[in-house]
């Protein structure tokens, strides 16, 4: 082990989030072409020291030599990537669930800059050699958990790196495909000499297999040295009982084996839960298939099985949660009802993880579900004290369940389960992601209900462990019930040496006859590829570049309503907007209250009534009605002709004409005074020039108005050709920011961290997708425009066209200069919003011309690019202009993308801080 | 049934109020919002650009020219006819007025010469009523100018104006309210939905549904809670900010508006409920509320006359509960119509809030029968 140098070298390494600390001065080293386990509980550090390592977090203090370099420099980091390979906790998290299994390991491949040729040649391979090749074109997002932690590793080796590191490859993943994992690594190693292993495992009987552990605890390292090393270090028998014993004994001194030997006679005891062929189809899809068992009372009855073969599903048709689709599930001796919720009563179910309300603190918790099950209320208070003492939780009655350690949260969560007083509980992975102290503590608990109260548990899990302590189990697989009895019964009817042997050796028969089920083994297949591809890391690869497009480019294809929107989106709202912010008023209602009733007081009206803009309505008898017909909202305007009005006209004597109008809308009641004072100066002129002829009118000058551009002066000319900048700024932007942020958000972003592609090529390869999304786009802005408004436009298209390329790059790269720093997708989208909204409706001279602007506004609105864009927009389609016409316009257009791009590189962290 | 949407309702404003973002979206919705849209709203002439060529150099041409002054104008720039052409070609200039050589001789001289006023018609917002203004404005300087020498006749007939509810015309009324009718609907959807989004998300719907509840249970819950929590906020609003603080007189009843609000908010908390169900994270949320939310606004008459809408859009628009809301709340707030004038209002928002929550609960249910 000490004879070469190792291939990290941890020195003082501390971490902390905030006020939590992750690692604690960390001095280790870690052996070269070996496989090194990190073992501990969750929560501990091991992700973050993995992380470290890789290269794709920050190092805040100490210093970590990976491969002979200093990971800490940014340099060092670019070299050696493509000798590191990082797959990272969580199943798939690194993955893009809607790309297809092939798309994936190409984009990887994309990443690591080889040739489309021998891209393939190694995808097939390693394809083949896994196993996944039959599926090579399904969904990550539909495999398996096993299959998915396979093609992670695919991902991962497709450049054939020397040290590969693994976060916790195998939880949650079933024992048959956890023992494939293994066996492929080790393939793996034998082929490629002297790579090293860096595996992080929170089951600690899988530790075996490791040449080298180092145990972990809160931040520290607790031992290192081989299996055997700290077994006779502790003198204990298994590594679980031995990674115990090396806690700190303040942590340790809770912890009792857990004992499950008195086996209560369950023969005489009734049926408590009962399946009768339970079957259950998605669609086409069979989840769980004639699935048939009894579980007498009082006893704990385990369901064993990997993610996605049906335990959940069972579960839930047994809970009343989910219909079945052929069979029954009895309680008690009587047929379940979905819709009856009496049984619920009898019933306590704890989901997959910690489904309780994280804004209530642990008290409201309780009584909701109390008085949810219908508690009286006086007896809410006493219930949820006695469940708070029992599980201990009288301590943290205010506290907030998210400030819980997983322990308490868990015992919650069972607190929660049994506040009712069920009769049988049903515990779907209760255990998953908590440590084997808290666990042997929840077991306790649950034997005790069990034996003392006659409660049944029916419990699933994938700890074998576990499993062990059931009174009967159940092995599930593939919708499909393989064995039940005993776990003395299941291991001797295989003549297994454990209960994990068992298992494998069933579930290798079933899939056997179930190839569609399973991939295959793969243990016969070809050699893996080999050798380090022969490239040499560009300081710019339009390979790399282009394999963030097409990734983005498939992925946007693939996701509905983000695609909408990028399709659609500029359009509706172009739609809506052209015909909601229309400032042509017309259809304006109108009535009269004549109180003259002459041939002139009817002349005098007919000048309204004739209007196009004018409708007019039946006429108004008195204020009162007036009154009342205006409140209503059906007049606008009412023209009030005075009694006399004919005589006084005749006398030459001064008339008042009233016009009373709906001022509730004051834009509209100044168009109204400005159509109806028209047509009252028309009237006025017609009859003077019929009493005294043209000489009367001539004042001593006049003014003529001359309306460019648009000469109707109609709203939609002048409106469209503004709104296109505004809609390819808001939604290109919006997409761009939301494209570097989902990955953050989602966890893919990793793959930019540790893979040599830099953050000029990840930037414009995200970019690139949405510049030819927009430019689609402004294209249907334009027909729209052309076609449906009938704008038409009376300049250079070219220009137009040129300038919508340039504005549309600049748009995106503000969206991603708006990625770099926010964190979530909800900020990403009402962020863009205001920034770009903001600017392009206030100080673009979409409203108010540029030049009217002060201060700060001015500013933005000389250099945002919407100012030009609206400038050149009007110019061509309203002004008939072209380039020369419009050179000072594209100038800053010109420079507002790249400018933009080259500040959000910058501020892009290759490095999760 | 009863007692659980009503604990279950609890639980919704004890969810709310941990959740600090939407507290703040809340509380600046109905405050700073509306207070921001009443000061902000522009008068119709603002700061119009302004530019004259003034061939004449005579004292009435300069007089004219010192007629245009902030806040209505810009100080005009005096420029020479050919800058006019590219001013106005780039946008530079809203008007330009240009005054030919000898004008005042001609004035004088009776002769009636003619200005030539140059409007950039691609301006919406200033070129017909500042064409209007700018007319007016000059016609007064020439015959202030002659009034030592001719006098000048009123006309015989004068049309006097009144405008009813808002005497002066007072932009901030209308922007102030708007804002608040607008806001109503915007938090409707966005704090059902994220109060639907945020159990899915955290997996405890499915928690709910091993309880002896009812997905109806579940909805109505929701709709109430946010319900009230609107219909409050909506009423500090109005009393404490716009009547109060802004000092916008309210013409009709605050209550009958109330009712009709509340009316308005069954219709969209259930759509909130709605898109939920489509959306399956807060970020796809965010963008359908982007693409349901606008046209709901702009096409409903708050912002432009709903009647001057195109046909089809305004019949589509029937379907949706802002039209009428925005019917309603225009009639009661400005106008002081009673019951007996908007219960056509009351009762499309009650049919569509009817067959909105049916629609939302029957997606809700197969929601989360697809969740098993």
């Amino acid at each position: 082990m000490a004879d070469t140098a190792p291939v990290a070298r941890l020195r003082g390494v501390g971490l902390r989030y905030g006020e939590t600390v992750a690692l604690d001065g960390i001095d280790l080293d870690i052996p070269a072409g070996q496989m090194v386990g990190l073992i501990g509980p969750d929560g501990v550090g091991k992700s973050s020291l993995l992380a470290l390592v890789a290269g794709a977090r920050m190092i805040q203090s100490g210093s970590i030599e990976v491969l002979g370099g200093d990971i800490g420099r940014a340099r060092f980091r670019g070299r050696v990537s493509p000798r590191i390979a990082y797959m990272p906790q969580g199943l798939g998290r690194n993955l893009y669930p809607t790309l297809s299994v092939f798309e994936n390991v190409d984009f990887f491949g994309g990443l690591f800059g080889h040739a489309p040729v021998e891209r393939r040649r190694r995808i097939t391979e390693l394809l083949e050699a896994t196993g996944l090749a039959p599926f090579a074109d399904r969904p990550v997002g539909k495999l398996s958990g096993g299959m998915k932690q396979k093609l992670g590793l695919c991902c991962a080796l497709i450049h054939s790196p020397d040290l590969l590191i693994l976060d916790e490859p195998t939880t949650g993943v079933d024992p048959l495909s956890r023992r494939q994992f293994w066996r492929l690594i080790e393939r793996i190693r034998a082929q490629h000499d002297g790579m090293s292993v860096l595996v992080a495992t929170a089951y600690i009987e899988e530790a075996e297999r490791f040449d080298c552990l180092v145990a972990m605890d809160a931040g520290r390292v607790l031992a290192t040295g081989s299996p055997e090393a700290l077994l006779e270090q502790t003198g204990r028998e298994t590594l679980e009982s031995a990674f115990i014993s090396l806690l700190p004994a303040g942590e340790r001194h809770e912890h009792r084996p857990v004992d499950h030997s008195a086996h209560p006679d369950t023969k005489t005891a009734p049926v408590a839960i009962e399946a009768r062929g339970l079957t259950k189809h998605f669609g086409t899809f069979t989840a769980v298939e004639d699935v048939s068992f009894s579980i007498p009372r009082g006893e704990i009855f385990g369901f064993v099985g990997s993610n996605g073969c049906g335990k959940t599903t069972t579960m839930k048709m047994l809970t009343g949660l989910l219909p079945a689709s052929d069979g029954e599930a009895r309680l008690f001796g009587h047929r379940l009802d979905p819709h009856d919720l009496a049984t619920r009563h009898r019933v306590g179910y704890m989901t997959q993880g910690f489904s309780l309300y994280g804004e209530l603190t642990v008290r409201q918790n309780l009584e909701l579900h109390a008085r949810l099950f219908g508690l009286a209320r006086a007896a809410v208070g006493e219930r949820v004290k006695a469940v708070a003492s029992r599980f201990g939780l009288d301590r943290v009655m205010d506290a907030l369940p998210n400030e819980l350690p997983l322990g308490d949260r868990q015992r919650l969560s069972l607190a929660v389960a049994l506040v009712h007083e069920p009769e049988i509980l049903i515990l779907d992975e209760p255990t998953s992601g908590v440590d084997p102290i808290a666990r042997d503590a929840f077991w306790r608990t649950l034997i005790e209900l069990a034996r003392d109260e006659q409660v049944t548990i029916f419990i699933s899990t994938h700890f074998m462990n576990e499993a062990e302590r059931c009174d009967r189990l159940s092995l599930m697989h593939a919708g499909r019930v393989l064995v039940t009895g005993t776990p003395e019964e299941v291991v001797a009817s295989r003549g297994a040496a454990d209960l994990e042997a068992a298992f494998i050796d069933y579930l290798e028969a079933a899939a056997e006859t179930d190839e569609s089920a399973m991939p295959g083994t793969g243990e016969e297949s070809a050699e893996l590829a080999g050798g380090r591809p022969s490239t040499r890391r560009a300081a710019f690869s339009a390979r790399r570049l282009a394999a963030y497009a097409h990734r983005e480019g498939r992925e946007l294809t693939r996701d509905p309503i983000r695609l909408t929107l990028a399709a659609l989106g500029t359009l509706l709202l172009m739609l809506v907007l052209g015909y909601g912010m229309n400032m042509d008023v017309d259809d304006l209602t109108f009535a009269v209250l004549d109180r003259d009733s002459t041939t002139v007081s009817r002349d005098y009206v007919a000048g309204l009534s004739g209007s196009r803009y004018f409708i007019e309505h039946p006429p108004v008898s008195d204020y009162a009605e007036l009154d009342r017909r205006m409140r209503s909202g059906e007049l606008g305007l009412v023209i009030e002709i005075p009694p006399g009005f004919a005589r006084d006209l005749a006398r030459g004597s001064p008339v008042e004409v009233g016009a009373w109008v709906d001022g509730a809308m004051p834009t509209r009641a100044e168009t109204l005074v400005g159509y109806a004072q028209g047509m009252h100066q028309h009237w006025l002129a017609m009859r003077a020039r019929e009493a005294v002829g043209e000489a009367a009118l001539v004042g001593p000058a006049s003014i003529e108005p001359r309306f460019r551009y648009n000469p109707d002066v109609k709203s939609l000319p002048a409106m469209v050709p503004a709104m296109i900048p505004l809609l390819l700024m808001l939604i290109p932007a919006i997409l761009s920011a939301l494209s570097v942020v989902r990955e953050k958000e989602l966890g893919s972003i990793v793959n930019f961290y540790v893979t040599p592609v830099t953050r000029l090529e990840f930037l414009l390869g995200k970019q690139l997708p949405y510049v030819v999304l927009a430019m689609g786009n402004y294209l249907l802005l334009v027909a729209l425009a052309v076609i449906v408004f009938g704008v038409p436009i009376t300049g250079s298209f070219l220009a137009l066209s040129l300038a919508a390329l340039l504005y549309v790059f600049a748009s995106t790269a503000l969206g991603l200069l708006i990625s770099t720093f926010v964190k979530s997708q909800l900020a990403a989208i009402f962020g863009t919003a205001i920034l770009t909204m903001i600017p392009s409706t206030q100080y673009s001279g979409l409203i108010d011309p540029v030049t009217a602007l002060e201060g700060l506004g001015a500013v933005i609105g000389q250099v945002f690019p919407a100012t030009h864009f609206v400038t050149i927009a009007r110019g061509t389609f309203s002004k008939a202009l072209g380039f020369e016409d419009l050179a000072g316009s594209f100038l800053p257009l010109l420079l507002a993308g790249p400018v933009m791009i080259a500040i959000a590189t910058l501020l892009l962290r290759k490095q999760e801080r | 049934m009863w007692r659980n949407i009503w604990y279950l309702g609890l639980k919704e404003f004890r969810s709310l109020w941990r959740d600090t973002i939407m507290l703040v979206l809340i509380v600046f919705a109905f405050s700073l919002a509306i207070y921001t849209a009443a000061t902000a709203m522009p008068e119709t002439l603002n700061k119009a650009p302004i530019a004259i060529v003034d061939e004449d150099r005579s004292p009435l041409s300069m007089r004219i020219a010192d007629a245009f002054y902030p806040p209505s104008f810009l100080p005009p720039r005096l420029i020479s006819a050919v800058e006019m052409d590219e001013r106005m070609d780039a946008g530079l200039d809203t008007f330009a007025l240009h005054i030919p050589s000898g004008f005042q001789r001609d004035v004088l001289a009776g002769r009636s010469p003619t200005i030539q006023l140059n409007v950039d018609a691609t301006r919406m917002s200033q070129a017909f009523v500042g064409s209007g203004y700018i007319q007016a404005i000059v016609q007064g300087e020439i015959e202030a100018f002659l009034a030592a020498d001719r006098e000048v006749n009123t006309p015989p007939v004068e049309l006097v104006w009144r405008a009813r509810f808002n005497p002066e015309l007072q932009a901030s009324w209308f922007g102030a309210v708007t804002e608040l009718i607008n806001n109503i609907t915007m938090l409707a959807i966005v704090l059902t939905g994220a109060a639907l989004l945020r159990e899915r998300e955290h997996g405890t719907v499915e928690h709910l549904l091993v309880m002896p509840v009812t997905p109806f249970e579940i909805m109505a819950s929701k709709v109430w809670s946010m319900t009230v929590v609107v219909l409050v906020a909506a009423t500090f609003s109005l009393t404490i900010v716009v009547q109060g603080l802004l000092a916008i007189p309210i013409e009709g009843s605050v209550m009958l508006f109330l009712a009709g609000a509340l009316l308005h908010l069954f219709a969209t908390t259930s759509l909130g409920i709605f898109l939920a169900t489509i959306a399956r994270s807060m970020p796809q949320f965010g963008l359908l509320i982007l693409m349901v939310l606008l046209p709901l606004q702009i096409l409903s008459g708050g912002m432009t006359p709903a009647e001057s809408l195109p046909d089809w859009i305004h019949l589509l628009m029937q379907a949706a509960p802002t039209l009428h809301f925005v019917a309603m709340a225009q009639a009661v707030l400005f106008r002081g119509a009673g019951f007996e004038m908007v219960w056509p209002q009351f009762a499309a928002l009650a049919a569509i809030g009817g067959i909105l929550f049916m629609l939302s609960l029957a997606r809700f249910r197969r929601m989360l029968a697809d969740l098993g």
